[in-house]
């Protein structure tokens, strides 16, 4: 036990340098780019102007100004100040929000699907050309298409998130229902198990580790692809804030988006990890 | 007598109709009254003291002024005064309520004079939203077939009046709760539109021919009812191009512009042809979303932009580069952007999209006079609309500036807002898009401008607001010196010498 706990420390202890070292690069690269002030300027000319052009101020922030931005958000994250301007904790929710039904849609269908295809090899070769051709289409290019005939922007970026979750967990799906070890499926017909249970009892509880990665897989990508989507039709969500920011051209609300981004991303992974070691079974 | 009296006094006379109910019409009763030996005069006498119908009819549409002079009429409420047209309309709401509630005259006043007209009042408001009614009455001319609006708009000042309408109450005071909504760029907002999402959007003025003629997207009739802004964006140069301020110079530039169908495509091809440059072959032009031209700036992969405000301005407050040229200095009074609809929105909707159209004209007007733009600026740079410094928004729209270059200019109608969408707009961007190959084969310049750009209708809508709209709809334009009669289109199109068709 005490080994454990001592290399825990020390990966966390490595973890914490390491994020020093980099804020500290990253403060120095800042003020190197610092450039001179300018000079000589009129008064009245320069009240008109930014920092950057006047001190000749980096566009990138420093490290303690994104914290204070961050903390800015932190402190008030549910703020509604309009159509346009709502506290961060809104926008992930609806990120999130949009995330989860996506990829819930895709998961009823995925599933029994990836089960029907996993289970008869025909179906396996019929549908494979199909499958093999939509998978590495970008989410996104399906945009256009979806605005186009569904007509509600919210409802688009849902139908994205959908069409990218699907592929991932349907062939994992597929892939861990054919892989099913034969002597397991042989025991089960020899005790004259209904097919039914057979697929319940046997090969579901065998398959799920596998399935449950096909998920953790698509939702990854599905969080990947929102920050697209939104930033692509704009109005709510993670990704029209980063939008809003960079429309601002602001660096610092950049930067602290993708903070966000990275965090509820991780969250999503460590939760999927959690349910699959629920299904996890030692052979 | 007549719609001002106070409906709730039982001692008025409401309606000019027969006051028993029995009689069609005032005539009718009188003459069975006069008729009968029995008969009361009564309701004769009090009525107004008129003999004939002729005379009533003719005493109501006397000038009101003489109504509060005769005597025998000095119904008339004094607390409601003529000129002031609301309290006018208030109180025919409430006379139009009491008629549909008791039906007669005589009912009325008997219950009036029973309970006492100020539980009257409270008794009838009590089932009858008054208040509301008069409300919505006052609003428009008939009643608004819906109030909840979805405006979209993209963050730049050309947008001004769509986005002040919103945080100065505009929209409200003509009786609309309108969301306006930022949207990522034109082809979204176009897409957003074409989907009913947005009722009505902030579109720049090609766009609705291009939607109406099919260019660039599926073909739908569209509307554009108003011009946003006049003049208001810039050529603007990265800092490394200070000694190339000459267009003859620019061989082989990048430029950014934000959309193909744009004021701003069309005035930058036109501006480097007319100095001897192919758009098309000697500069490469690029559509880049405004926000995102500024950091192609600084990054070098653009030598300069045509683009909206406040990026220019934004190019000079963080120092990546200057203002070249204004575009008022090319087109002084050029149109850029535009409030456009749906002609399935006007035909559905067509009180609604009356109330949107006045609060955009009166918004529009408002932000013609410079004094206000102060406090627009102050209005419209928030985070919910065009989050931008308020310095930089308010040295675009009151046009004392730094121009990049050391000094401060001052030029009050750098931007300007005037709504009208002269039909002669619509001929040259037409004849631009057909001069650069966007429209090919033969159009009917008239028909399409006269179909698409309402300039008819904004005429009598200003009118009846008190505006002072121009009388025509077509004139020509100078463009760097050069006329443009709207009536040769095509001749105009053969006069250049670089163009695609």
């Amino acid at each position: 036990m005490t080994t454990t706990n001592n290399f825990g420390l020390k990966a966390g202890l490595l973890s914490i340098v390491i994020l020093l070292l980099f804020l500290f690069g990253w403060h120095m690269l800042v003020v190197a780019q610092q450039g001179p002030a300018a000079e000589g300027l009129d008064p009245e000319y320069a009240a008109l102007l930014g920092k950057q052009a006047t001190e000749g101020d980096s566009a990138l922030p420093k490290p303690h100004e994104v914290g204070a931005e961050l903390w800015q958000h932190i402190s008030d994250p549910f703020y509604d100040a309009g159509p346009n301007d709502k506290g961060i904790g809104i926008q992930l929710a609806y990120s999130l929000f949009r995330v989860l039904t996506g990829f819930g849609l895709a998961a009823l269908l995925a599933v029994p699907l990836g089960f029907l295809i996993g289970m008869s090899p025909v179906i396996y070769q019929a549908l494979n050309p199909f499958i093999q051709l939509l998978k590495p289409v970008s989410p996104l290019a399906w945009m256009p298409l979806a605005l186009y005939t569904i007509k509600d922007s919210s409802l688009s970026a849902i139908f994205v998130i959908f069409i990218c979750s699907i592929w991932p967990m349907l062939i994992n799906t597929a892939f861990g229902v054919a892989n099913v070890r034969k002597e397991w499926l042989n025991v089960a017909k020899t005790l004259e198990v209904s097919p039914l249970r057979t697929a319940f009892r046997v090969i579901l509880p065998a398959a799920a580790p596998t399935i449950l990665t096909g998920m953790r897989i698509s939702i990854g990508i599905a969080w990947l692809v929102i920050v697209a989507a939104e930033m692509l039709v704009g109005g709510t969500g993670i990704g029209y804030f980063v939008w809003n920011e960079w429309n601002n051209l602001s660096i610092t609300g950049v930067v602290s988006a993708i903070v966000f981004i990275g965090l509820v991303g991780m969250f999503l992974d460590i939760l999927l990890a959690h349910a699959a070691k629920l299904v996890a079974y030692a052979e | 007598m007549g719609a001002l009296s106070n409906p709730f006094d039982p001692n008025e006379i409401l309606w000019t109709g027969c006051p028993c109910g029995m009689h069609a019409t005032m005539y009718e009763h009188q003459l069975a009254m006069s008729q009968s030996a029995t008969g009361s005069r009564f309701y004769t006498s009090e009525t107004t003291g008129a003999e004939t119908v002729e005379q009533s009819v003719q005493q109501q549409q006397a000038a009101h002024s003489d109504m509060r002079d005769e005597p025998e009429i000095a119904n008339t409420d004094p607390d409601v005064d003529w000129n002031d047209q609301e309290a006018v309309l208030a109180r025919c709401v409430e006379s139009a309520v009491m008629k549909g509630i008791f039906g007669t005259d005589m009912n009325r006043r008997k219950f009036l004079r029973g309970v006492g007209s100020a539980t009257a009042l409270a008794a009838v408001s009590q089932f009858v939203p008054l208040d509301a009614l008069k409300a919505a009455i006052i609003d428009a001319k008939g009643p608004l077939e819906k109030t909840k609006l979805n405006v979209g708009f993209v963050p730049i000042t050309c947008a001004t009046p769509i986005i002040m309408a919103k945080p100065l109450g505009f929209y409200e005071r003509y009786g609309l709760d309108v969301e306006v909504i930022k949207t990522a760029g034109w082809a979204v907002s176009r897409d957003k539109s074409l989907s009913g999402e947005y009722d009505a959007a902030h579109m720049l003025t090609p766009m609705p021919l291009a939607i109406t003629v099919g260019a660039g997207s599926t073909s739908v009739p569209w509307t554009m009812p108003a011009v946003e802004n006049i003049n208001g964006q810039a050529i603007t140069l990265a800092n490394k191009h200070l000694d190339k301020q000459d267009p003859t110079k620019w061989k082989g530039f990048t430029f950014g512009v934000p959309f193909e169908y744009s004021m701003h495509n069309f005035l930058l091809r036109y501006y480097v042809a007319e100095a001897g440059l192919d758009p098309d072959k000697d500069i490469q032009i690029r559509v880049v979303p405004p926000p995102e031209m500024v950091a192609n700036l600084s990054a070098g992969n653009l030598d300069g932009y045509l683009s909206p405000d406040p990026f220019n301005q934004r190019a000079v407050f963080d120092g990546v580069g200057f203002i070249y040229k204004l575009t008022k200095e090319i087109w002084d009074g050029h149109p850029c952007c535009a409030f456009a609809a749906s002609q399935k929105f006007i035909d559905e909707t067509p009180n609604t999209f009356l109330a949107l159209f006045k609060s955009i004209l009166d918004a529009t007007a408002y932000s013609q006079d410079l004094s206000n733009r102060p406090e627009i600026s102050e209005a419209i740079s928030p985070k919910n609309y065009l989050n931008q410094p308020t310095t930089v928004v308010q040295q675009v729209l009151t046009g004392r500036f730094a121009d990049g270059l050391g000094k401060v200019r001052n030029e009050p109608t750098r931007i300007d807002f005037d709504p009208f969408p002269y039909h002669s707009f619509s001929v040259w961007i037409l004849s631009q898009m057909k001069r650069w190959g966007y429209i090919e084969g033969d159009i009917n310049f008239k028909d399409i401008s006269e179909q698409v750009y309402l300039a008819t209708d904004a005429q009598a809508v200003m009118k009846e607001m008190g505006q002072t709209p121009p009388d025509i709809t077509y004139k020509s334009h100078t463009i760097m010196g050069k006329t443009f009669d709207p009536a040769e289109p095509d001749a105009y199109i053969d006069s250049f010498a670089i163009k695609r068709t």
